[in-house]
């Protein structure tokens, strides 16, 4: 299976089964899809097509591309699937933990999934007791792995900052003990975010994801203050500062773009201009209903601005004022094994979301919804048949997947966005399928050309 | 080869031999939250 698409300028084709990717001529180009309806088509064809092409170069051209498919790098088979139950069947064990420290919130934000910071229940704090619990139940539960990943989200999770400091240091005071390694993360929307923090966060956190959508008036408009006034004003300098005292590496500045704003790509160029390096701006998951929901209308808008970003982003790239965007990073030589590429993100096997009382979901986006309660921190995961569920989730299992080039790529997309657009786990996000589909052939793009200078 | 410029010379089976040591990033932990993004994950062993 190939996938061929032209963009900026490049011809690339994909070899989706072993993650190859080819750049080539125009000739090359229509040379390979020939070959794919019928091998003996493609040298007449091409001759035909490009006079300038003399016999001993199409003869060539042939050899080539029966070269790669020799090397397993064009037309690859696909061998994966005979080991997916052996994938699907492994032990597991917990590795991530995403702590809803606080279920409270001092924004407003529209279009917030947590409910304003709530989950849709009562506003509460991660206590020290139940922040210890999730620390033990992590060792106890992770077996042999040593890298253990903690992220403290909500909510705001500076609202309940000093329970943070303490979990962070009963973790560190075990990490010897039990030869566990924790890498922390910060989820934070930057109202409380000080030097103090600042500080701590430079010491004990690999990574801070700093809430930001871009503009001014956008930013303002979906993520006004509890008072309504907008909060872009409090939050950007803080920003600023924590990206400089991180050496503009090791944080995300990430937004979320919606209906309103579908040329994002001017966001990301604004946060770039005031000079973020590591930006990450995603669409909005949001029921059809709300005004901000992104609609099939907004897809070719979206696409195009998709493009343009990639296209800007190359051009700062040559002028030495490039940036990192998290959603065109592709790792083509030291990415994911094909373990990891077939069994997703881990929600609900290796990645576990804790409520503020000790309660345990799939993942943070699933917390508040009782079907999918899995048990708690005092008596451990009692709905094993859910987990089961999210073990044998992935891309054989989504009817939609298997034929898709981007599933090595996704692994089958969010789980929870399956479920909240479809009833089900084994189903696809039609809308989040296009635009990753998309997001990977800006990727590819950006690596043909950066290869080409 | 004159027509074809191959970008990566790693191919997704190679890491069947020697793969899912689970000890790399969880996808959704890195930045994403709503969006899985694992193919720019970074394996453990490469870095």
């Amino acid at each position: 299976m190939i996938h061929m698409f032209k963009n900026n300028g490049y011809n690339i084709v994909l070899d989706v089964n072993s993650g190859c990717v080819h750049v080539v001529s125009d000739a090359a180009y229509d040379a390979i899809a020939l070959y794919e309806k019928d091998p003996e088509s493609a040298k007449p064809g091409i001759m035909k097509k490009y006079p300038e092409i003399k016999e001993d170069e199409a003869d060539e051209l042939i050899g080539d591309i029966e070269s790669l498919i020799e090397a397993g790098q064009l037309f690859s088979e696909d061998i994966y699937e005979e080991y997916i139950d052996d994938i699907a069947d492994r032990q597991t064990v917990v590795k991530a933990l995403c702590l809803h420290i606080a279920h409270d919130c001092n924004l407003a934000c529209r279009y917030c999934f947590a409910g304003k910071g709530e989950y849709n229940g009562e506003s509460a704090l991660m206590s020290l007791e139940v922040g210890k619990k999730a620390i033990d139940f992590l060792i106890r539960s992770s077996g042999g792995r040593r890298n253990l990943e903690v992220d403290f989200f909500g909510g705001e999770p500076l609202m309940n900052f000093e329970v943070v400091k303490e979990i962070v240091a009963y973790g560190r005071s075990l990490e010897e003990k039990y030869n566990k390694k924790f890498r922390f993360t910060l989820t934070t929307n930057g109202v409380l975010l000080n030097d103090d923090v600042l500080e701590f966060a430079n010491k004990e956190m690999s990574n801070l994801v700093l809430s930001i959508d871009g503009r001014r008036e956008l930013h303002d408009r979906m993520r006004p203050s509890r008072n309504g006034k907008g909060s872009y004003d409090i939050i950007l300098p803080k920003f600023i500062r924590a990206a400089e005292k991180r050496n503009q590496t090791d944080y995300y500045v990430r937004g979320t773009f919606t209906h309103f704003n579908t040329d994002f790509d001017k966001d990301v160029l604004h946060l770039a201009d005031l000079g973020f390096k590591q930006i990450s701006v995603e669409p909005v998951v949001a029921d059809p209903s709300c005004d901000y929901a992104i609609t099939d209308e907004d897809i070719d808008k979206i696409c195009d601005s998709y493009d343009r970003l990639a296209k800007e982003m190359l051009r700062r790239e040559k002028e030495g004022n490039g940036f990192n965007f998290f959603h065109f990073m592709i790792d083509l030589e030291g990415g994911p094994c094909v373990a990891k590429r077939l069994s997703g993100c881990g929600s609900g096997t290796e990645y576990l979301a804790v409520t503020p009382w000790g309660d345990l979901y799939p993942c943070h986006q699933f917390v508040g919804n009782e079907k999918f309660l899995l048990g708690n921190l005092d008596e451990g995961i009692k709905r094993t048949d859910i987990c089961s569920d999210f073990k044998r989730c992935n891309v054989y299992s989504k009817p939609k997947c298997r034929d898709c080039f981007a599933k090595f790529f996704c692994s089958g997309g969010c789980a929870a966005n399956a479920y909240n657009f479809n009833g089900s786990i084994n189903e696809s996000y039609d809308t989040g399928c296009v635009l990753q589909k998309k997001r990977i052939e800006c990727a590819l793009m950006l690596k043909a050309a950066v290869n080409d200078y | 080869m004159k027509h074809i410029k191959t970008l990566n010379s790693r191919n997704f089976k190679e890491s069947m031999k020697k793969g899912g040591c689970g000890e790399c990033q969880t996808s959704c932990q890195s930045a994403c939250k709503t969006s899985c993004t694992v193919g720019n994950q970074t394996c453990e062993h490469k870095k």
